[in-house]
């Protein structure tokens, strides 16, 4: 039964199934028949009891749950796209209650027809899908200052996650309504109790911005804007505005709390980076990673890198420490502003080590070390850290974070 | 909705012909789908104010009359001189910016008056957003602001006053130079 199943998945022929069959070693113990029936079939999936991954978030802060966030299991998602049920999550004011059949997304403003469009008339237009990942700027923002020895990569990088998203260009919508030249900004608002909102450069909604309504194949869930949100690919979560309610045309940017007081980059001199939109090209080995323990022997050093601003061109890792680099092989497929999936095999000798990795994109930019961006933007920026992670594995075979050493 | 939806297309191509600077291929409609919103359902969404002061709503108040907004709808979360929190601290940190130990609160670090008025009627208070009135607006922001000694106590904040206020950060935002790192070598 098993075996069959598997000879299928494989897609082999007859032919090859035979040749395999009498080719198996005939020692292996013979399999004891289930004797008892399994579960029926039913409506919706669920994962096996066994199986408990879930995502992080600290329960012990003044910080309400609902503007909290909570991470992704990093080490230990597979490939490149992550379960709907554990992508990351960031509230500002809770997961509202949305019907479908009365939400709809009003587009105004500088604009010849503003328009109102419900979610089935979105579902209806010309859509497209991509795969994406989707990095809140505060991501890794742990580091800055120096981080903590016993964290693990779903603490510290866990805010990143990689879908396919479906949904119709923005474009498509502004042309509806006839955008108009004195448009240079989008405002976007969320139908949250707070009305989350952000500017966007038109051009950005323009080029390649989506208003999504799927997610992984299903509507979007509701911690990621069920049933419409603004998708922007390699852009700093906030600005993927979940819940989506409406998008006015401006002639300058409305300078919401969260594109002033938030989300902007405090740097040494005491002024602050604002607009800081595209995430920088990144990669960071998921496993192993901080918090296990690994025997002498071999192992396979996997993670996954990514850059708002094109596609990953080479990711190398190291193993002493940065001394050498060796390049790793990315899994295909390798796709713009999306989750590339590296892998590099090892043999841990049982002296102490320090693995990291790093990638280059295709603009030519390589991730450069968290001291580098220490350097010149001090350790007060709070958003944006693309520095490489560091995993420090001691004679015992512990990993911590490596970042402090 | 459809029919509805080809009249403003007709008036739309009209007016184009008539000015003739218009560019309808570019900006024609593709497919029909969408209705015009009503100027109430408009009213109800478009709650954005721009630094400019677009958006505001008529109303007034000053710190004095809005402590006691302030004292009955953001002291619990803010404290009773902005500083306590548990929640965001709204007051003091003026010249903590370029130090180790910085401080952003609306009067260190917010660039716009507006922003604060836009962001209290929208999001406060936490648990109960978009139940303020808009002098209770003003009048939040007012004491805020007066606690951040940006305004007098008794200085009306109004649709004409409110965008004039000078904040002690507005100077303080530079755009986005990256890729900043690593240094390019020269």
């Amino acid at each position: 039964m098993h075996n069959r199943s598997r000879r299928r998945f494989l897609g082999l022929g007859a032919a090859w199934s035979a040749v395999l069959v009498a080719c198996r070693p005939k020692t292996a113990a013979p399999v004891a028949e289930p004797r008892a029936l399994g579960a029926a079939v039913s409506s919706y999936g669920s994962r096996s009891p066994h199986e408990k991954s879930a995502r992080f978030f600290n329960q012990n802060t003044k910080v309400p749950l609902e503007e909290a966030s909570s991470r992704t299991p990093l080490h230990d998602t597979y490939g490149i796209i992550t379960p709907s049920s554990l992508h990351f999550e960031r509230h500002h004011s809770g997961v509202p209650v949305i019907d479908p059949a009365t939400h709809t997304l009003t587009i105004h403003g500088l604009v010849d027809r503003p328009l109102v469009f419900t979610v089935d008339e979105l579902r209806r237009m010309p859509s497209v899908s991509r795969i994406y990942f989707l990095e809140c700027s505060g991501n890794s923002g742990s580091e800055w200052r120096g981080g903590s020895t016993d964290s693990d990569v779903q603490r510290v990088h866990g805010l990143t996650s990689c879908s396919e998203w479906t949904g119709v260009p923005v474009a498509a919508l502004l042309r509806e309504c006839g955008i108009q030249p004195s448009a240079t900004w989008l405002l976007a608002e969320g139908a949250d109790a707070g009305k989350h909102a952000r500017s966007i450069p038109i051009q950005k909604a323009m080029d390649d911005a989506l208003v999504a309504y799927a997610q992984n194949g299903e509507p979007i869930r509701p911690e990621q804007g069920y049933p419409l949100r603004l998708f922007l690919p390699g852009w700093e979560g906030n600005t993927n505005v979940k819940w989506l309610r409406r998008l006015k045309a401006l002639d300058q940017p409305a300078m919401t709390r969260e594109e002033t007081s938030k989300y902007t980059d405090l740097m040494p001199d005491g002024t602050a980076r604002q607009f800081t939109f595209d995430m920088e090209p990144k990669s960071i080995i998921t496993r192993p990673s901080g918090g296990d323990t690994v025997a002498k022997g071999a192992h396979q050093i996997t993670g996954i890198a990514w850059s708002g601003r094109g596609t990953i061109a080479r990711v190398e890792v190291t193993t002493d420490g940065g001394a050498t680099w060796n390049t790793a092989e990315l899994q295909s497929p390798v796709l713009p502003r999306a989750h590339t999936r590296f892998r590099w095999s090892w043999t841990w000798s049982g002296d102490e080590a320090v693995i990291a990795s790093r990638c280059t994109d295709d603009t030519g930019y390589t991730q450069p070390r968290l001291a580098e961006l220490i350097q010149v933007r001090g350790m007060n920026s709070q958003y944006h850290n693309n520095g490489i992670q560091a995993w420090k594995v001691a004679a015992d075979g512990k990993i911590t974070n490596g970042n402090r050493a | 909705m459809v029919i509805a939806r080809r009249g403003v297309l007709v008036l739309a191509l009209c007016g184009a012909t008539l000015s003739g600077s218009r560019s309808t291929a570019a900006q024609s409609p593709v497919s029909g789908f969408g209705r015009a919103p009503t100027a109430e359902e408009l009213r109800a969404i478009d709650i954005e104010v721009t630094p400019d002061g677009k958006g505001l709503a008529p109303g007034s108040s000053s710190a004095s009359a809005g402590k006691s907004v302030y004292t009955r709808r953001c002291e619990t979360c803010h404290g009773p001189t902005g500083k306590e929190g548990p929640q965001d601290v709204l007051v003091g940190g003026q010249g903590s910016l370029a130090t180790s130990t910085p401080q952003k609160t609306v009067g260190s670090y917010w660039p716009y008056a507006t922003t604060l008025w836009d962001y209290i009627r929208r999001a406060m208070p936490f648990e109960h957003p978009g139940t303020l009135t808009a002098d209770e607006v003003y009048g939040a922001t007012a004491y805020v602001l007066y606690m951040n000694g940006v305004v007098g106590e008794n200085d009306v904040l109004d649709q004409t006053t409110l965008p004039k206020v000078r904040m002690p950060n507005r100077n303080g935002f530079t755009s986005d130079p990256r890729p900043d790192v690593p240094l390019k070598k020269k």
